[in-house]
């Protein structure tokens, strides 16, 4: 459904809608109900060695194209880390390759989401973009 | 309920100039002491005065201001001798921290002493910085790491441990107050048990040095180590207290200058203790600011902050009781200021992000104790852990945030 839509243009989407929210309340309840509503990923794809690692959470991507282009599942046994991965695939599934390892994903500091990024958590976030990108890498 | 009698815990917030900031526009909450305890001023201060003032190398100079800054290195040495009840300063290492002074111990005593086949006991509670500097020498050396058991509610199994020592024993190493879950440890029946096998023991006083009054010689342990800045002192520096004869048989675990009687190309002889095992310049300036922080404690004195905490921590436990679906972890009669949580259908990360958009600081994951929440069967907990500066008022916070973060996730 992204598909006329850039990176970009789904980035200002979001900048957009997080602009309404007047307090930290409504952006955690936004990621968080985000969270709940992501597809579940199937079991077959949450495996040990598929983990993405993280101090305190664990995330797994499960990457594949389609039609020329990347898609993504995702999921995470935190709630608010799923609402992150909601939010990614939001912004890069069923984009091109190219335009997935390219993107600066800027939208992440204007919407206050950067703490997320910060060291401590980096294997959240971070970690995730990463994977994303690599996929999308390899899958071309 | 809420009268905190003589201890006044105002004046003592107004000493550590951190609390008063704010956090994502709310008053800070800083319920990580078990992580880090902040720096009253005069902690601050004194590493400000020491750079300010006297900067020098110590030991050699003979300049006034080494001789200011070995003067005062040194009356840190005797601060931390009489905190923990040494009988002389030269059985006082500085080291980097707990875990420094952990690998220092595994590395020279265990080179030295330990041969194949040799059992080296640790607990089920152990933070990771007593278990693989351990698992390395015992590697290293093809001796055996066994672990005392636990129960559901983190209890040691004393009468596995005593199933377990013997004539193979050669050391115990155990962490006196559980970092992840609060409980005190038996360490003055281990060390009789272990000592009646002749074995070693180290006490890891990395949460115990600042809750519970400290005396080695009573103790009888071998080895207590800790780190400066969980005792209200600067991060980088830790200390190692260690037996005299036991320090005397041990070789040097770092060569460089300082450790020095004599060097030449085809020999060197070893300075003596403590020097034996400070090589190179030390971390001069925080081991000063150590005594600040040793002189907060000791201005205030360990039992009314053990007093104030252990009131802080019944109110907490039974406001936190009253959290439906939460279950706190080892929640048994003898511990310190810590408790260890979990919520049912809550992952620890949520929580912590929620609680620090309200301003409330708690450590949530395994705690670098993996092998115990494995025991346990959870990925991991909150954990809230109070320090001498901490209120009521703040444990009310506390208690309203986790309800407003639950409202939100579940």
């Amino acid at each position: 459904m992204n598909n006329q839509k850039t990176i970009k243009n789904i980035e200002q989407d979001l900048i957009d809608d997080f602009s309404l929210f007047e307090t930290w309340e409504e952006k955690y309840e936004y990621l968080i109900d985000l969270g709940k509503k992501l597809a579940p990923l199937d079991p077959a794809f949450k495996t040990e060695d598929r983990k993405i690692k993280g101090c305190q959470s664990s995330v797994w991507i499960h990457s594949y194209k389609k039609d020329g282009l990347v898609h993504f599942e995702g999921d995470s046994d935190a709630i608010i880390v799923r609402g992150l991965v909601g939010l990614m695939i939001m912004v890069l599934n069923g984009q091109p390759s190219k335009e997935i390892v390219g993107a600066p994903l800027d939208f992440i500091n204007t919407i206050g989401l950067s703490s997320h990024l910060a060291q401590t958590r980096s294997n959240g976030l971070r970690a995730m973009i990463k994977q994303m990108k690599m996929d999308a890498g390899v899958l071309g | 309920m809420k009268t905190e009698g003589t201890y006044d815990v105002q004046a003592i917030r107004a000493q550590f100039p951190i609390l008063s900031r704010k956090v994502k526009g709310k008053d800070l909450v800083y319920l990580d002491n078990a992580a880090t305890a902040h720096k009253p001023l005069a902690v601050i201060d004194a590493l400000v005065h020491y750079y300010s003032h006297y900067n020098a190398n110590i030991h050699r100079g003979l300049h006034t201001l080494a001789d200011e800054a070995t003067t005062a290195y040194e009356a840190s040495r005797t601060a931390v001798k009489d905190f923990v009840g040494a009988s002389s300063p030269d059985e006082i290492i500085f080291t980097k921290g707990t875990t420094d002074s952990i690998n220092l111990v595994a590395h020279s005593w265990g080179k030295s002493f330990l041969q194949e086949g040799d059992e080296i006991i640790i607990t089920s509670l152990e933070h990771h910085a007593n278990i693989v500097p351990w698992q390395m020498i015992a590697a290293e050396k093809k001796a055996i790491l066994r672990v005392i058991p636990i129960d559901d509610n983190g209890i040691l199994d004393m009468e596995a441990f005593k199933a377990m020592l013997g004539p193979k024993t050669k050391f115990v190493s155990v962490i006196h107050v559980s970092n992840a879950l609060g409980i005190i440890n038996p360490v003055e029946e281990i060390i009789r048990l272990s000592h009646e096998q002749h074995a070693v023991v180290l006490v890891d006083g990395a949460q115990s040095s600042v809750h519970l009054d400290i005396d080695v010689q009573t103790l009888g342990c071998d080895f207590y180590v800790f780190s400066g800045h969980k005792i209200y002192g600067p991060t980088g520096v830790g200390v190692l207290y260690g037996r005299r004869d036991l320090l005397e048989s041990m070789p040097p675990y770092q060569g460089g200058g300082e450790m020095i009687k004599e060097v030449r190309f085809d020999y060197t002889t070893y300075n003596e203790l403590p020097f034996k095992f400070e090589a190179g310049t030390p971390n001069i300036a925080d081991v000063i600011a150590l005594k600040a922080g040793i002189d907060f404690i000791n201005s205030i004195g360990k039992p009314a902050i053990r007093k104030h905490e252990e009131m802080l921590l019944e109110y907490a436990t039974a406001q936190l009781k009253d959290i439906a679906g939460l279950r706190i972890i080892g929640d048994v009669k003898n511990k310190v200021s810590v408790i260890s949580f979990i919520i049912d259908g809550v992952h620890p990360q949520d929580l912590a992000i929620l609680l620090d958009n309200q301003g409330v600081a708690v450590r949530t994951g395994h705690h670098c104790a993996q092998p115990l929440m494995h025991r346990l069967g959870i990925v991991g907990t909150t954990r809230a852990s109070f320090a001498a500066y901490n209120t009521l008022e703040e444990i009310d916070v506390l208690t309203q945030a986790l309800n407003k973060s639950l409202k939100m996730l579940l």
